[in-house]
């Protein structure tokens, strides 16, 4: 009888520690290779804006399955705000990453140095390299290995309601000063808030920064220059945008409220980049597509600048399907695909060719933006470009709110970039 | 990592309070009786074994873990990861006390402990005080009592999380309701998240309208246990209202009082979502909470400072060790046992 019950405790014991340790091993994933035929499931995130651009590009994805039939495309979108670090717990983990990442271009040199990404020189994903735009492919790059794709470029422009304008009777601002002049117009005539300055977000800071001559840092003789006259300058410019009631800025849901401001005519201007066009339209003060008007962004007092910027595709390192992944992001990334995404989305394509589809010849957005791009400044393709942002926008967040001056702004976000950057002056 | 673990021991010590478990074994039996409790409950030793050997695992592992991480410089790009083709051993190392001299003597963490301090004991001295005069309020017989107290549940039923995003609409400065509300009134709109000072009272205001219906519902219970003869006795003495509330509720719920308040700051002090989702710690640094700055370096910050973050996990674990200690110490003197 004891003996017995010892068996049982033991027994129950045993079991209750095997359910505890039971896996989850997904082994669906499996490809069957050799027979020459893709198959499978290619898990994608896509970070485009949920609610108009992510539609189109789930219905493009999803396309791949025809040219496949025996491939699975899960098509996820992740927010945007939320993907670099989504990524990162489930790439270093392993379980849960995505085959396909959408990931911007700031983030490829990052995740390729932690080796979250395969190395994609010589796999089907890249074909005919020589096609893409110089300035699209620097950041796929990294260690003299390429690992991602350009999906998309952008940068960023001044965004502004004809309408209003004409009601106030303004031209598009040029500079910083006629930006303060127009809101001031604009306020006056129309009692709304000129320009939205997004205060939660340091991209958003850039050409600001780049209009007083600054820059974030500098590669080349590897120097923290935020902290240089022009840093502050910069952050003084912005400061009085706010403190002069020309612009209106919000310290949490900056995309949310600015976007929203902007489609309900609140504020007659915004900076933002292609990727808000879809977004923007679908507002009720842009039914008339024609009444957005898009200009280059203001200069500063030294130079006139936006950010290069944009999106590539990368595969998963740890990927159970790395074949399939290829000829997706083959797939996304060619010149039929770019056509229909500009024709239906206004972004801008990587390739060369692309550029001389009807589509793309016709898309007014991308006459506008091409110019642009091609102005734009280039960060460096460095794997701490994606976390210079962080220490940014905590410190360009306190200066907007009055927590700080614009001088002890910069110089604690130098410091915090020296010490990200080990031996950089 | 270390952050869920401070968080898992607290929870897990609160956990034995809030149920009462422990209640009635005020005297551990003596070492000796050890042997002899084994030999006569072995089969329940042995039914319990599975789970302590899990908690041991789930808690014990990660503390041991995030103590040595604490020690290290580990970040993301120096620990050990293996990713398809691509293998990186672990290249981080020893450096001792370094982190935590590091903690103790920049302002980062003493700043961000100072807004803590504030925030636990506002949080739990309004909740507390709130929670009193309801439970006063709903002891008595009202007119629709019952409807009132599920009323006032009503928070605690809610998941956290759906709560705080409510509160995020309704602070909303352009098409939140109570700015709404204030420009129908005609004032001017407040920048509720967006001010380092609103935002402060703004999280202070939803951790509190979380945690009152717990204040609540446990001096209810409490109050419900002080017997009527006590009252109507001082009410026969000529005893005021106030002094009824002084001389027999105050003493009457000392027990309950003291645990809810223990296990209210050890939650305050590490409500992480309040903060994270109203604020994300922000504008700039203005509200954020010792633990959301250890998520912030662990999760948000890149390359991610796993030793750094561990460093801030453990210092809140001795933190609330210390405080739960010289608060027992108090009781003790003060003559209560427990």
């Amino acid at each position: 009888m004891r003996r017995g019950i010892t068996a049982t405790a033991l027994v129950a014991a045993l079991a209750l520690a095997a359910t505890a340790c039971g896996s989850d091993d997904d082994s669906s994933n499996s490809t069957s290779k050799g027979s020459g035929e893709l198959s499978g499931t290619v898990t994608w995130w896509d970070t485009s804006t949920a609610g108009s651009e992510d539609k189109v590009f789930k219905k493009i994805a999803e396309g791949f399955e025809k040219e496949h039939p025996k491939v699975d495309v899960k098509y996820v979108n992740v927010p945007f705000g939320d993907a670099q670090n989504k990524f990162k717990n489930a790439a270093q983990s392993g379980s849960g990453a995505p085959d396909v990442i959408r990931s911007e271009v700031a983030w490829t040199p990052e995740f390729a140095d932690l080796g979250y990404l395969a190395p994609l020189d010589g796999t089907a994903a890249l074909v005919k390299q020589d096609d893409f735009l110089k300035q699209a492919a620097a950041s796929t790059k990294y260690n003299g290995k390429t690992y991602a794709v350009p999906q998309v470029i952008d940068s960023m422009g001044i965004f502004y309601n004809k309408k209003m304008f004409k009601e106030a009777g303004v031209e598009v601002p040029k500079s910083i000063d006629e930006l303060k002049t127009v809101s001031k117009k604009i306020k006056e005539k129309t009692g709304k808030t000129g320009f939205y300055l997004r205060g939660d977000d340091a991209y958003w800071f850039l050409s600001f920064l780049y209009g007083e001559g600054g820059d974030m840092v500098n590669a080349t003789d590897k120097s923290v220059t935020i902290d240089d006259e022009a840093g502050v300058k910069a952050m003084k410019v912005v400061k009085d945008l706010v403190d002069s009631g020309a612009a209106k800025t919000d310290a949490t849901d900056g995309w949310e409220n600015m976007q929203s401001s902007f489609k309900d005519g609140d504020v007659a201007m915004m900076i933002n980049g292609p990727w808000a066009v879809a977004d923007t339209y679908a507002g009720k003060e842009f039914k008339d597509k024609a009444n957005l008007g898009v200009a280059p962004v203001p200069a500063g007092s030294a130079a006139q600048g936006a950010p290069q910027g944009g999106h590539n595709l990368a595969v998963y390192a740890g990927s159970k399907n790395l074949d399939a992944s290829y000829a997706f992001v083959d797939y996304m990334t060619s010149v039929k695909t770019q056509a229909q995404v500009t024709k239906e989305l206004n972004l801008l394509p990587t390739r060369t060719s692309a550029y001389a589809e009807e589509a793309v010849v016709d898309n007014e957005i991308v006459g506008f933006f091409k110019p642009v791009v091609e102005s734009a400044v280039e960060r460096p393709w460095i794997p701490e470009t994606g976390s210079l942002f962080a220490p940014l926008v905590t410190e360009y967040t306190k200066v907007l709110t009055g927590q700080t001056s614009p001088e002890k702004a910069v110089k604690t976000t130098g410091d915090s970039y020296r010490k990200l950057l080990k031996g950089w002056k | 990592m270390a952050v869920h673990t401070s968080q898992s021991v607290a929870k897990a010590a609160g956990d034995d309070v809030a149920r009462g478990r422990s209640r009635g074994t005020g005297n551990p039996p003596p070492p000796g009786r050890l042997r002899r409790a084994l030999s006569t409950h072995w089969y329940a030793w042995t039914m319990v074994a599975p789970v302590v050997v899990v908690i041991g695992v789930i808690i014990g592992y990660p503390l041991v873990r995030g103590i040595y991480l604490s020690l290290t410089d580990a970040n993301e790009r120096n620990v050990a990861r293996s990713i398809g083709v691509n293998h990186m051993p672990a290249t981080y190392e020893f450096v001792g006390l370094d982190n935590y001299a590091d903690a103790l003597t920049g302002d980062q963490f003493l700043g961000t402990l100072g807004w803590t301090l504030v925030w636990t004991v506002s949080c739990v001295a309004i909740t507390f005080a709130l929670g009193m005069a309801l439970a006063n309020i709903l002891n008595r017989r009202i007119a629709g009592r019952s409807a009132y107290r599920m009323a006032l549940i009503l928070p605690w039923a809610i998941p956290g999380f759906v709560s705080v995003f409510a509160w995020r609409f309704l602070y909303n400065e352009d098409r939140g309701l109570l700015n709404k509300i204030l420009s129908g009134g005609g004032f001017d709109g407040i920048a509720w998240l967006d001010d380092p000072t609103w935002a402060k009272v703004s999280v202070i205001a939803v951790n509190v309208w979380l945690g009152v219906p717990f204040m609540m519902v446990a001096l209810l219970g409490g109050l419900q246990s002080i017997p009527s003869e006590h009252y109507e006795a001082a009410e026969m003495d000529g005893a005021t209202a106030w002094q009824r509330f002084r001389h027999i509720t105050l003493p009457g719920l000392r027990p309950v009082s003291t645990t809810v308040i223990l296990l209210s700051t050890i939650w305050t002090f590490n409500m992480f979502p309040v903060i994270f989702l109203l604020t994300r710690g922000g504008p700039g640094d203005a509200t954020q909470i010792l633990v959301t700055q250890a998520y912030k370096f662990s999760f948000e910050i890149s390359p991610r400072d796993f030793a750094q973050s561990s460093t801030w996990g453990v210092l809140i674990l001795v933190l609330l060790l210390l405080f739960a200690a010289v608060y027992r110490r108090v009781l003790r003197t003060q003559g209560d046992d427990w």
